[in-house]
Parts: C-alpha cells; structure tokens; sequence
C-alpha cells in the first residue's frame, strides 16, 4: 500500500469474473504521515481510507468484468460501517461482490476483514465512463501488472 | 375453464384490464421514486417530469434505475438515452416523463417477455 498516493491495494488474490467476486489484499503500512496526524500516540486507518480500499476492490473487479473497456469511479457510500479499527501493519483482506450492472453503472458490496475479522462493509455505487485519455489506461494497466491483475480476462 | 374465463373477462373489460396495468407500472414507479428521494407520492404524476419537475439529480436517477431494474427484470438503457439527448435525437421528455418513462419500461418488460 503506497497511502500517500492512494494506492491502496497490494495484490489481487483472487478475482473470479463469471461469479463477478474479487478478494484482494492490502497491508497497511507501519508508518505514515498520514498516522502523524492520526493520532499522534494511537496511530489508526482513517474510515475514509477502509471506505477507498473497498472502493478499489470493487474497481478492479469492474475492471475485471467489464474487460478494462470501461474505469469505474466511485459516486455513491452506502450503508458504510466501521466495525473495528484498522492499525498500521494490518494485513487486509478486501472481498467485493458486484450486486447489480445496470447500463453506465454497476453497484457493489465490499467488505474488509483482518485476521478473518470484518472490520467494515459498504455498499458502493459508480458510473463507468470511457477511460479519458491513454494516459490514464497506460497507468491503469501499469498498476493492474503490479498487482496481479490476471491478463486471460481481458484477452479474448 | 380457465381460459374461457379469462376470455370473457378480457372481452367484457378490455378498457379497464388495459388501464389496470399501465396504472400499475406507474403507481410502481412512483412508489419507487417517493421511497428513494424522499419526495411526497402525491406530487408524483403521469405527466411530472422526473428532473425539471421532481428536482432528481442524475445520481439519484441511477438509485431510481437500479430499483427499476430490480422491480421489473429489465435494465433500463440509460446511457443510450443519454447520449439521444445529448445528440439531439431526442429530448428528455421522452424519457423522464413519468407517463412516458411507464411506456418504456412497459416495451422492455415486453421485449422481454418475446425474447425469452
């Protein structure tokens, strides 16, 4: 996980397209400064943060399904819940499912468990939009490499 | 027999057995957009318009849509409409008047019925 950049996924661990799931990982760095802030002696992952992680599961399984043609970005937290709190070092396991594909969105439901823990869910909603420019699909195939993303699924 | 029945039911009330389900994929809609953006049901007509006149945002609508979606099994074309309207091929009461947006929910749900 790279915070300061918000990368916040490390590696997909498993994305099954035709069953429309992902699991993935993520480990929260030691060190932050990010954790300077919050909180100076009780270091801890920011909601906001859980929410994003879930946020990119949930892209990367879009990614996935809809065979990079189109970037998901995120317009709608529901139903949002921060269930235990998530400390530096943390490895995170991040499942999405996708509940619904509707035409120019698609809805998910994320959850985030440490050590077999759920420590937060949400459901998410986000418009697919064509990429905008090669610029950012060259990054977005530079970090799918980086993390794993497995290249049969967008292959014909 | 049932299809006897059904027959002279269908002849003897032609007008009200059509009324009854255009009012029902209305009262459906309406129900679902009073429910999900918190709107009054009773301002909620055939002829509102679901922007200019109920105020729903495009995010909104895509909650509308989902629920839609869900309800009916169909899944409403929204960028193809979307991309009508902004090429100027249509105009957004073809699409988000509540009595006209029934109508196309109504030829999915029946384009559905013959595809399956």
């Amino acid at each position: 996980m790279q915070l300061e950049y918000f990368h916040m996924i490390d590696r997909i661990v498993d994305l099954k397209v035709d069953e429309k799931t992902i699991v993935v990982e993520a480990r929260v760095p030691q060190e932050s400064t990010i954790f300077e802030g919050h909180f100076p002696g009780y270091p801890l992952m920011p909601g906001v943060l859980l929410i994003e992680s879930m946020a990119q599961a949930s892209g990367w399984l879009q990614l996935g399904v809809f065979k990079f043609e189109r970037m998901p970005i995120l317009a709608a937290v529901k139903e949002a819940k921060v269930r235990g709190s998530v400390f530096p070092g943390d490895l995170m396991s991040i499942e999405a499912s996708l509940a619904h594909e509707g035409s120019g969105y698609a809805m998910t439901e994320a959850k985030i468990r440490v050590g077999g823990k759920l420590r937060a869910n949400s459901a998410l909603t986000f418009t697919l939009i064509p990429f905008p420019n090669a610029d950012m699909r060259g990054h977005m195939a530079k970090i799918a490499e980086r993390v794993g993303f497995p290249q049969q699924v967008v292959s014909p | 027999m049932p299809t006897h029945r059904a027959t002279l039911e269908t002849r003897k009330y032609p007008q009200n057995i059509k009324g009854l389900v255009m009012s029902s994929t209305f009262d459906q809609v309406a129900t679902i957009i009073a429910e999900t953006c918190d709107i009054p049901r009773d301002t909620i007509t055939p002829d509102s318009h679901a922007i200019d006149d109920l105020g729903i945002d495009s995010l909104d609508f895509l909650d509308i849509a989902f629920a839609i979606d869900k309800q009916f099994g169909i899944k409403l074309p929204l960028e193809k409409w979307t991309q009508e309207v902004n090429d100027g091929k249509a105009t957004t009461e073809q699409y988000f008047v509540l009595k006209n947006l029934c109508a196309r929910i109504d030829e999915l749900v029946a384009a559905k019925g013959a595809s399956a």
